[in-house]
């Protein structure tokens, strides 16, 4: 028995990494979530809105690399990822401008609109390759470590290794900061209560003087800034390539319907419910188990529920689950 | 308005405006043939006669009911593995390695998922049914890995470097085809029972997972089709080139004709795969073309106009929906198995959702939604496109860039220039939606 050993492994091989992922699912299922409810469709571009935003960012970052611009200890694309964002929601509301306005105009049916954000997607993801190809990108630089393995042994005098990487902590205090703002300003301001209420009730906020095409732009421009942030996290910490980002729309789906379409609480609850499945079923936890049993007892396979390549089925049994459980949601979204 | 009726009147019907569309499309195949190549021409025809098909199939589904269904390539990768199942011939010790040990596996993991569907269906809502549903997972799962972990290993174990897995039926590989059909049906079913009288955006959802989880096990299962290390030489139902090559009287026929015998034998049988699948194709439209002239076809457009008012005319819609989605899904199926056979491999690598999910939907909608002759339109005139846009292309960046100094920039957007397909192809469905939103041929 070894119970510190067993935690130690359990936060540095579940609990860490499952943290950044889920914050970096919230973020993504939050825009996902917020043009749902705003814009009432589920916009399957934002996978591609997430790899083009960062795609800028890692230009950006280039470029004040190049100029021999650098942010200390933290990576470069942290100072970058304004102008990301800036760059992303042009973009977005030009988008909206030239694809999405006339489907509102014309009232379609939502599925109309989700066919066009398949246009959008294929236009994006090839825009994407255009840029930046299909190789992968580390574009992460500064201190890789908050706490080193080693450092983590020689202070606590453990068998096992703690280790933070600076992506992961940076992940967690922007996702933070991004939540609160976001929650600040959807509570708070003038605009953000006028996007409730569109969201609630749209003719009750179109007789009550909201101006709909200002709600709609402030939501394509919150949302770029949600995904390019999401974006940049996810490649901080895993590397970008543009395919990963298109097959990252299942978890952010599912994180957004288990949460419950809508609720802005719930896209963060449910990107951790996602991420903590995800990394605890394709875990192998044969080191967690032998520090915890007698010697004789250590298992000899893997203890693994399922391999790591079966992480979709993950996000996808979930998101069959809560359909048949609870169509709303775990905070009563709007019912799908 | 009455104006714009008239002109919409005027343009959709009658024939004329299908048989112009078609010699349009006719004329760039002939092109291709004549400026490049016949066996070029004739590879585009074969895959386009194959996406014409999986159109159909994605038409059936979205065109007669408005079932937005995203998981084509799961389908297309699940007749393709029909085609190792039924096709190629057992491996070698296979079988005698674990194969009674994946079968009683496979056995108890469906017991088990039926065993607890049944408990939550016959037990009275509560924390109780839960608990009992639970676990009967939870214990089936593990009972399924003990019996079927060690089957898998030592199939797997069993000459991997040429087989690892249980091998097929060495079965005629024609027979392949409606058997891809049946698997993507079973497929269709299950996914259908959990997605289907929701919200039209959760069944695309449902589907994009689906096709996800296919292709994962399709990549992972090892013991099935060897994964990513790939089955090749499936068996062909038309002659090898080389055959054709050697035999004398081939030979002769080609000379008598004045062919290089070589140029004719890969053409002949490219000619015989388009016999095929053209027979394929037309006998699925005809039964197409009967089912929606139908009663039943009448039906299913009255739901898919209005699903409420179907309803209360005593229709059930969620089952009519089952029903459609699985057939459309079985016609995918069967086009991913002819599509495995003209190959004759099958690679899950190559599977990507762009490809054949993304791509038979443009089809669809550049066709026209609702018109069966429109998605076999859509399926030639888009697959050219593909094939052609990449050397197209490539050609007008050359000749934009020629002005260019060399550098890093000309050499960048010359390379990228294989990424237009993409760009040429959201483009085009953008366009379609927007401006031609019943497609090229309209339903009538």
């Amino acid at each position: 028995m070894d119970i510190l050993n067993a935690l130690v492994a359990f936060l540095n091989f579940v609990f860490i990494p499952g943290v950044a992922y889920g914050a970096q699912l919230a973020l993504g299922a939050l825009g996902a979530t917020l043009i749902y409810s705003i814009l009432r469709f589920s916009n399957f571009a934002h996978g591609d809105t997430m790899a083009i935003g960062t795609v800028f960012v890692i230009l950006l970052t280039w470029g004040m690399q190049g100029a021999g611009v650098s942010f200390g200890p933290l990576p470069t694309a942290l100072l970058a990822l304004p102008f990301g964002i800036a760059l992303t929601a042009m973009l977005l509301l030009a988008t909206d401008r030239v694809v999405y306005r006339y489907y509102r105009r014309v009232k379609a049916a939502p599925v109309i609109l989700v066919m066009a954000s398949l246009g959008v997607m294929f236009i994006l993801n090839g825009v994407t390759r255009f840029i930046i190809g299909t190789s992968d990108i580390s574009f992460t630089d500064g201190e890789r470590f908050i706490l080193t393995a080693g450092d983590f042994r020689t202070w606590s005098g453990l068998a096992e290794g703690l280790a933070i990487r600076t992506t992961q902590g940076v992940t967690l205090v922007v996702a933070i900061i991004a939540v609160a703002a976001l929650f600040w300003f959807l509570q708070k301001t003038r605009t953000g209560k006028s996007m409730r209420a569109f969201s609630d009730n749209e003719d009750l906020a179109l007789l009550s003087g909201i101006n709909p095409d200002r709600v709609v732009a402030v939501t394509w421009i919150v949302a770029a800034a949600l995904a390019t942030t999401a974006g940049t996290l996810y490649g901080l910490d895993k590397g970008f390539s543009p395919f990963t980002y298109f097959q990252l729309l299942l978890p952010i789906f599912a994180a957004a319907i288990v949460g419950g379409l809508g609720s802005p609480i719930g896209a963060i609850a449910g990107g951790f419910v996602i991420a903590f499945s995800e990394v605890m079923v394709t875990y192998a936890w044969k080191k967690v188990v032998t520090y915890l049993v007698p010697e004789e007892m250590a298992p000899s396979g893997l203890l693994q529920l399922m391999s790591t390549d079966y992480k979709f089925a993950v996000s996808f049994v979930i998101l069959i689950i809560v359909l048949l459980v609870m169509p709303t949601g775990l905070f009563k979204g709007k019912s799908i | 308005m009455s104006g714009a009726q008239m002109t919409s009147q005027a343009t959709s019907t009658g024939p004329g405006r299908g048989l112009l569309l078609a010699a349009f499309v006719a004329a760039l195949f002939i092109a291709t043939g004549l400026f490049q190549s016949w066996t070029l021409a004739l590879l585009i025809v074969n895959m386009a006669l194959i996406s014409s098909i999986m159109a159909l199939g994605v038409n059936i589904q979205w065109g007669y009911a408005g079932l937005f269904s995203v998981g084509t390539m799961g389908f297309v990768a699940l007749g393709g593995l029909s085609v190792v199942l039924i096709s190629s011939a057992p491996a070698p010790g296979g079988w005698a390695a674990g194969g009674a040990g994946i079968v009683l596996g496979l056995a108890m993991g469906a017991a088990t998922i039926a065993a607890a569907v049944m408990a939550a269906s016959k037990m009275g809502p509560g924390r109780r049914r839960t608990v009992v549903v639970a676990a009967i997972l939870i214990i089936g799962f593990f009972l399924f890995r003990a019996v079927f972990d060690p089957a898998v290993q030592a199939v797997e174990a069993n000459n991997p470097a040429t087989d690892g897995n249980l091998g097929g039926l060495g079965l005629p590989v024609l027979l392949a085809w409606p058997v891809g059909g049946l698997l993507a049906a079973a497929a269709a079913w299950a996914i259908g029972k959990a997605a289907l009288g929701l919200r039209s955006d959760y069944l695309a959802i449902a589907t994009l997972g689906i096709a996800e989880i296919i292709l994962a096990v399709l990549k992972n299962e090892d013991w099935m089709a060897r994964g990513v290390k790939n089955v090749i030489s499936l068996p062909r139902p038309v002659p090898y080139e080389v055959d054709l090559q050697r035999s004398q009287g081939f030979v002769d026929w080609a000379l008598s004709w004045g062919f290089d015998p070589v140029t004719a034998s890969s053409i002949v049988v490219r000619l015989m795969y388009t016999g095929l699948f053209a027979v394929v194709l037309l006998a699925l439209i005809a039964l197409s073309q009967a089912a929606l002239h139908s009663p039943w076809g009448r039906m299913m457009r009255a739901i898919r106009d209005n699903e409420v008012s179907a309803e209360a005319m005593g229709k059930d819609v969620t089952r009519r929906h089952l029903q459609v989605f699985i057939l459309g899904s079985a016609v995918i199926g069967i086009a991913g198995a002819m599509m495995t056979t003209l190959d004759g491999q099958l690679t899950p690598g190559s599977y990507s959702p762009l490809r054949f999910t993304f791509l038979v939907w443009v089809m669809v909608i550049v066709g026209g939604s609702g018109n069966n002759w429109g998605s076999v339109l859509g399926g030639f005139l888009i697959w050219w496109l593909w094939v052609m846009v990449e050397p197209i292309g490539n050609w007008l960046m050359v000749v934009i860039t020629s002005g260019m100094a060399d550098g890093w920039l000309k050499a960048h957007l010359i390379n990228s220039a294989a990424h237009m397909r993409l760009l040429t192809m959201g483009v085009i469905l953008l366009l379609v939606l927007r401006f031609a939103p019943k497609g090229l041929l309209p339903e009538r």
